[in-house]
């Protein structure tokens, strides 16, 4: 009766060992440690890519297998990303500002250090003052743990008030969605305190790493990334196999069922809000090192809703389903807005990718919703055996995010 | 006998309609009661009142030996001091096969953590297994709740109910839509739980209130209209005008 963890999730060691062989093949093919078969440049989208897979499972945890379809994670995300950028902005500019004084005839204070580290930053926005949220900018470890604890923290109070009201549906996506605007609008003023729409810059550099090339930095964040979702994908898989993931696919299908064989829904709902928040701030950390640069309007409304497209083309309630989704269309879509797609001449006009695009994402979002609900993972799902139950067109429960009749496994 | 459930005096207006008024009811530890009444006597209110879904404006709700009251529980909280609801839809988790329907009813911590570090024992499969047993669906344990009957989704809430090892059960019309010799076996399920807590049943049909022999309660407009065996209150002349004689 008590099986093995892993023999009842044979899932997770193929996607580890796929994940590990991905990660050889890319490590060979980079300059820095392989044959230099594709460039830098790539194996940062690769690497970013890996991030993005992981906010997607994290948004599959909380909408794909809880219902609660948040269109909030990116600012958690951001929120991530932006913490781990303060540290990096602030120890390389320190070490520039005192490579400029390290001349003057006096050693320079402790004050002055700090004086010229404001201006660099902030000279931007007309400031030349460290605000206060940047008091702990110089320690590494205390923005890592900030990494996590601001967006958590922000996870628990607004998941606190609103599943205590019992806002659900809709409602909470509308929330939710207000939530990341406020913040990334609040962001976007100068006196923020994080450079306005300037946002943080040149993190790519490493402070620490400038002997190592840019070409050996990228493969260290690829293989971070790797670990990163990997370990994500275990423990999103240890989350969902037992009694819990029981419970989270209860609350999809019929909450107020769920509340009366005596679970507190709230708690459950706020548990795996804060936790896949947690998730998201882990990956925005290790995705903005790898774009270099960080604004408010990564943390736009729109980026959340790519977030569910993902999910949604992927196939949600399937944890690879989230992966692939990920993968497949953030990899598609920069290929098609980087310009490498050609264009396609119809005679009356020319089909410019770079403005289709969008549209052809939208489209495809509609068709995937429509008429195959599984989404991409329905196809391994067809390999597996496993097929939709013969329901007449009834949905799974009453609830607004629980599972339609194709969705769901016999 | 102390009364396991005692409710007194309570009022409920949604929009300045009573639906529930200056009601009183008591049931003892292991007791059977049926609740009758026409639609619209309350009788799906005063349950949502019991389990915490809707707060009366007026009135006191008080269970179990230390007579806590339940007004201030949220349904989780009333769920696992023992109170256990059946539906009169049957509402299982069409999702999850019967085995994981039980499982995620059995009397446990509730807590996330607790559940989310909690491990399959042998005696949860055991526990499991006899439910299944007791309420006829040992062949189905595998099965997608999805896919059973309608009679079988109701016995599967009946062991959910079991399950959680409730003091008292609220069940919310357990025979309807059911064939005749599924109605039976229901009675009889009802019956061999009633010996071992306090079983209120809502029921429209006479003749399966019949069968359960027990007291009954007539609800009517929000109030209790009568009370007794069912041979008295069915003569009972204000239940006949009310009720019996439409």
């Amino acid at each position: 009766m008590t099986q093995g963890f892993l023999a009842k999730n044979p899932s997770v060691l193929l996607f580890v060992g796929l994940l590990a062989l991905f990660t050889l093949i890319v490590t060979l093919s980079s300059a820095a440690y392989g044959f230099e078969l594709v460039s830098t440049s790539f194996i940062k989208t690769l690497g970013k890519t890996l991030c993005l897979c992981l906010i997607a499972i994290a948004m599959d945890l909380v909408w794909g297998y809880a219902g609660i379809l948040s269109l909030g994670h990116f600012a958690f995300f951001g929120l991530g990303g932006y913490m781990i950028g303060m540290w990096l902005m602030y120890a390389r500019t320190e070490e520039i500002v005192i490579a400029a004084l390290a001349n003057s005839p006096l050693p320079p204070t402790p004050d002055e250090i700090r004086a010229g580290i404001a201006n660099q930053i902030f000279g931007v926005v007309g400031s030349s003052d460290l605000p206060m949220i940047w008091a702990f900018a110089g320690s590494l470890p205390v923005q890592m743990i900030l990494v996590v604890a601001v967006p958590g923290l922000l996870a628990l109070v607004f998941g606190w008030l609103a599943f205590r009201s019992r806002v659900t549906g809709v409602y909470l996506s509308i929330l939710t969605q207000a939530m990341t605007l406020a913040l990334s609008l609040h962001l976007f003023q100068n006196d923020s305190g994080l450079r306005g729409n300037n946002g943080l810059s040149g993190l790519q550099n490493i402070p620490g790493l400038d002997a190592q090339g840019q070409d050996v930095i990228s493969i260290w964040f690829f293989w971070a990334s790797a670990l990163a979702l990997g370990l994500g994908y275990v423990l999103a898989s240890f989350v969902v196999s037992g009694k819990f993931g029981q419970a989270l696919r209860a609350i999809r299908d019929d909450e107020q069922r769920l509340r009366f064989l005596g679970y507190s829904v709230e708690g459950y709902k706020l548990f795996i809000f804060t936790m896949t928040a947690l998730i998201a701030a882990i990956a925005g950390a290790l995705y903005y090192p790898q774009a270099g640069i960080i604004n408010p309007a990564e943390m736009s409304t729109v980026a959340s809703i790519y977030l569910a497209v993902w999910v949604a083309i992927g196939g949600r309630g399937r944890l690879y389903g989230a992966v692939i989704g990920a993968a497949f269309v953030s990899l598609i879509s920069s290929w098609f807005t980087g310009g490498s797609a050609p264009d396609l001449p119809l005679g009356f006009a020319t089909i410019k990718w770079v403005d289709w695009w969008q549209i052809v994402l939208g489209l495809s979002f509609v068709l995937v919703t429509l008429y195959a609900p599984r989404g991409i993972g329905g196809l391994f799902d067809r390999f597996a055996n496993l097929l939709p139950p013969k329901r007449h067109g009834a949905a799974l429960g009453p609830d607004a995010g629980a599972l339609r009749e194709k969705e769901a496994d016999r | 006998m102390s009364a396991l459930l005692e409710v007194s005096g309570v009022t409920v207006t949604f929009d300045g309609f009573r639906a529930i008024n200056n009601l009183s009811f008591n049931i003892g530890t292991a007791e059977m009661r049926a609740v009758i009444g026409p639609n619209g006597a309350g009788k799906t209110t005063f349950m949502d009142i019991v389990t915490g879904k809707t707060k009366p404006d007026q009135g006191k709700v008080l269970f179990g030996p230390r007579a806590e009251s339940l007004l201030s529980k949220s349904e989780a909280e009333i769920a696992q001091i023992g109170i256990g609801r059946k539906f009169q839809r049957p509402t299982v988790f069409e999702d999850q096969s019967v085995e994981e329907n039980l499982r995620l009813a059995l009397k446990a911590p509730r807590s996330p953590w607790a559940v989310l570090f909690s491990r399959r024992s042998r005696a949860d499969s055991d526990r499991i297994h006899a439910l299944a047993a007791q309420v006829g669906l040992s062949d189905a344990l595998a099965r997608k709740s999805g896919e059973l009957s309608h009679g079988q989704k109701q016995w599967l809430e009946l062991g959910m109910l079991l399950a959680q090892d409730p003091k008292l059960l609220l069940v919310d019309e357990p025979a309807a839509g059911m064939t005749l010799a599924e109605r039976e076996a229901t009675t009889a399920m009802l019956v061999e739980m009633a010996k071992t807590r306090a079983v209120v049943v809502v029921e429209h049909d006479m003749e399966f209130v019949r069968r359960l022999n027990c007291k009954v309660t007539v609800l009517h407009e929000g109030a209790v209209l009568a009370e007794g065996s069912l041979a008295h209150v069915t003569q009972n002349q204000a239940v006949i005008d009310v009720y019996l004689g439409r």
